[in-house]
Formats: structure tokens, C-alpha cells, sequence
């Protein structure tokens, strides 16, 4: 079972569809009760960085959320802004992240674009895999996945990078630290490269 | 590599979908959710939804609409349409929508756009500006109101205070070539382009794949809306929701970008 974290931010039912249409099962999860117990996480999200931090407090979810993915070592994925919020900090905001994961979350530097790229990094760009196991496998090489963001999550240890995409230079669009996945692009707004992505997550 | 956008822009009347032509005389297309579907099927590289009656007749946006679009699209949406208030982008967001396209309530107020981005990002603000030509003063001029209402503001000078303000993409709407499909107002394009570091989407014009692959080769990494090319067939206007295929999509990037300049080409 795939809990989704339903905290008032992010796509919860398009990403639910998904999994529906897949025959996994999932649920919607908005209390403590209906999270703790949870297999798998998802952790959605979009808006700015402390807007969805302080609905992320403010939901009665986050100690449950923690000792699932740091006591019990549950699979978690984060999307968009909820990758983001797995660094320690972001440029974004001033609320601290939930700090699963030594990272940053920076904003692109606009001296670094080159002239025709701008901010923010919106559309559907590739994304290179380190790997085409766990959450890239069947993917095919490449997969084509739609961002919208204009910072991006700089975690301290490279080893932590499972997917690479190229904007103003290359930056972490997919990183797994054991149990603890993330990803800057939209699975869920991603076709079928997406939905491939969300099916390995549930598989790993 | 980031590709270009190839965006379905679909106007949402009476609860059904529409196509105008210069923002007049609405004709009846179809259901929203079902267009919805079939573009999934044909996997678009995200959507754009636009209430015309919204801001005209001070309606709130309708959020259970809005609600079931976000469910159902597999791709990005921007909704469009009412939207007046910081409290009604947050809304929207929180129903699973990616980007909250504001036209009338930014250009009265700009300041909304700065307040609208500081709660959900500036990645999720669409400013929406429809133009017409007028001849007697600097050539282009937004309106608003369906295009009934002049605002003596110009789009260039309004596209650089929209992104000073916060804006994360700006579509431009030409009302002349709205549903004409001769192509688009390429002049007006590159006068936007050249002055903002923001994505910006073109709407209004396209008629065939090779109106969005010119606008393509002229502005690179660019968001090309299309609404009557994207819903109906033939000359006789005939509705049948159609969109190029990948290959036909990769074909439209070109290698080398060779940006030939022709004045306008909508013959508006």
C-alpha cells in the first residue's frame, strides 16, 4: 500500500489516478491515523518553499512522517517541492526542511544561463540516469519528464545522484539516499515516462 | 534539452468548450473532461483552460470544475478565468493545478502578482495578456474583458513589470488572430521575447504545424498555444481533437537555429 501525504499541496489525486489505473494499491493520507502503518510515501508537493513547509507542520503528519522514513526506513518519494523539502534549507524560504537528506536547495543562477534559458526551468527536458535499475528501469535511456521550477536540490554527496538533467549546467533531478527518493520533475504530469517512474517506486 | 511547449489552450463557456474567432462568436466544441481525455491519449506537453465568462460576468473561478480537470489531466494544467484574489490562486494550486494564469485582476492590480508569488512561486504565476493591434498608437495595446476593454497599457512595457513583480511565464494573446488560423503575430512575439528573461507561451493564430514550428525557429524555447488548430479539421471547421505526434514534435526543433524574421504573418 502507497500512501499519499495529503497535506494541501501538490497533485495528490492525478498521482493517485495513476496508481489506481495500475492496479496498486494506494491511499490518500490526512491525519496521523491514516499515515502511520504506511508501506510506501509520497510525498507531493508544489508552491514555494515555506508555503509548503509550514502546511507540512501545521498537518499533524510530520512526527509520523519522520519515524517512518527515519525509524522504520519506509520508501518515500518526494516530488517537485517535496523534494525540495527533504534538504536542510532552501534559498527559497527561511523555514528549515525536514533535513532527511545533507542537502541545499539553491536558486539557478541567472549569471550562469546562456541566453536563450530562462527562468523558471519549465517544460520537458531529459533527464540522464545513473542508473537503470530501481526507479529507471524500463524507462528506456532518457526519459522525457516535465519540470517547473527555478531552484534546484544541491544534496552534499554526489553519490546520492540517480538522475542528472541539464539546465545552466547539469543539477540533481532524481536522488535516492536508501529509502529516501526524490524527484524535481512531475511523475505524475510525465506521461508515460511518469508513470513508469511511479510504478518502479512502488515496486522498489 | 528543454524542449519547446506545444500547448492545447481550451476556453471553458457555460460549463462547455468553445472556440472563438477574434474573441467573438463562441461555438460550441465540446465537453471539457472528455477534450481532457483524448489530449492524455495523445500525450500533450501540458494544457492551458481558460473561463471566458469568469472575469466578464465577476464570477469566482469554478473550483469543482477545476478540480476534476486536475485529476484527470496526466499533463500540466494552467487554469485561467476569475482569478482575482491571492486566496484564489492558493485555492487552485491546492487542487492540483500547476500554474494560475491572471489577466484582468494582474493588469488592474499588479501588485497581486507579486503577493499571488510569494505564496505559491513565482513558477506558478502565468500573466496573461491579450493585445490588439491599434494603429493609432504604439502599435499593440492590452485589453481586457474579453478583449472589449481598452487599457491604454502597452505589452512590452507590461511584460517587463510582470516580471519585476514576480511572474513566472507570460502568455501572449493576440485578439487579432485569435481563431483566424493564418499564423502568428510573430513581430508582437519577438517584441515580448526580447525584453524578458521570463518562458513566455504564444497564443492566438496558429492554423498548422508549420505556424508553430516558424514561431519555434524564430524564439527557440518557446510555449506554443494553438486552440482552433488543436480542435477542429478541414475547412469546413469540422471538431476532431488532433495534436502532432512525437516524432512530428522532434521533427519541429530545429537543429540549427537559423531565426528568419518575417514580419507579421498573421494577415489580420
Amino acid at each position: 500500500m502507497i500512501s499519499i501525504v495529503d497535506y494541501g499541496v501538490g497533485n495528490i489525486q492525478a498521482i493517485f489516478n495513476i496508481y489506481k489505473r495500475l492496479n496498486i494499491s494506494v491511499k490518500i493520507a490526512r491525519t496521523a491515523e491514516e499515515l502511520a502503518g504506511a508501506e510506501r510515501v509520497i510525498l507531493p508537493g508544489v508552491g514555494s518553499f515555506d508555503w509548503a513547509m509550514a502546511r507540512l507542520n501545521n498537518s499533524g503528519m510530520r512526527g509520523t512522517l519522520d519515524d517512518l522514513v527515519l525509524s522504520k526506513g519506509r520508501p518515500v518519494l518526494g516530488i517537485c517541492v517535496g523534494l525540495q523539502m527533504i534538504a536542510k534549507r532552501s534559498d527559497e524560504g527561511s523555514l528549515e526542511g525536514l533535513g532527511w537528506i545533507d542537502a541545499e536547495v539553491k536558486k539557478f543562477d541567472r549569471a550562469e544561463l546562456s541566453q536563450s534559458a530562462y527562468l523558471p526551468h519549465m517544460g520537458w527536458n531529459d533527464v540522464e540516469p545513473r542508473c537503470q535499475e530501481c526507479l529507471f528501469k524500463d524507462i528506456g535511456g532518457m526519459g522525457r519528464f516535465y519540470f517547473l521550477h527555478s531552484y534546484y536540490f544541491a544534496p552534499k554527496d554526489q553519490k546520492t545522484i540517480l538522475g542528472v538533467t541539464q539546465y545552466a549546467g547539469p543539477f540533481a533531478s532524481c536522488v535516492r539516499a536508501e529509502n529516501i527518493c526524490g524527484v524535481q520533475f512531475h511523475p505524475e504530469k510525465s506521461h508515460q515516462w511518469g508513470i513508469q517512474l511511479l510504478k518502479n517506486f512502488a515496486e522498489l | 534539452m528543454l524542449r519547446p511547449r506545444i500547448t492545447p489552450c481550451l476556453l471553458v463557456k457555460n460549463g462547455g468548450l468553445v472556440k472563438t474567432v477574434n474573441f467573438d462568436n463562441p461555438k460550441y466544441v465540446g465537453d471539457p473532461i472528455n477534450a481532457v481525455k483524448i489530449f492524455n491519449e495523445k500525450e500533450v506537453d501540458e494544457i492551458m483552460v481558460v473561463d471566458i465568462d469568469a472575469s466578464v460576468h465577476q464570477k469566482k473561478p469554478d473550483y469543482v470544475l477545476i478540480k476534476n480537470l486536475a485529476a484527470e489531466c496526466r499533463m500540466p494544467l494552467c487554469y485561467g478565468g476569475g482569478v482575482k484574489t491571492v486566496e484564489q490562486v492558493g485555492e487552485i494550486i491546492s487542487l492540483g493545478v500547476e500554474k494560475v494564469a491572471i489577466s484582468s485582476a494582474a493588469i488592474a492590480n499588479p501588485d497581486l502578482i507579486a503577493k499571488a508569488a510569494e505564496v505559491v512561486g513565482s513558477q506558478s504565476i502565468v500573466v496573461v495578456m491579450d493585445v490588439k493591434k491599434v494603429e493609432a498608437r504604439e502599435p499593440y495595446e492590452i485589453f481586457i474583458h474579453n478583449g472589449t476593454k481598452g487599457t491604454g497599457l502597452n505589452p512590452v512595457e507590461f511584460a517587463k513589470a510582470a516580471e519585476h513583480l514576480g511572474a513566472g511565464e507570460l502568455v501572449i494573446n493576440s485578439i487579432d488572430c485569435d481563431g483566424l488560423m493564418r499564423g502568428y503575430d510573430l513581430q508582437l512575439a519577438r517584441r515580448v521575447r526580447d525584453v524578458t528573461n521570463l518562458p513566455i507561451t504564444v497564443l492566438g493564430g496558429a492554423g498548422s504545424l508549420k505556424d508553430i514550428a516558424t514561431l519555434i525557429e524564430l524564439l527557440g524555447t518557446v510555449g506554443a498555444a494553438a486552440g482552433s488548430l488543436f480542435v477542429f479539421k478541414g475547412s469546413y471547421r469540422a471538431v476532431l481533437i488532433n495534436y502532432p505526434s512525437r516524432s512530428e514534435k522532434d521533427a519541429m526543433v530545429p537543429r540549427a537555429r537559423q531565426a528568419v524574421f518575417d514580419a507579421t504573418q498573421c494577415n489580420a
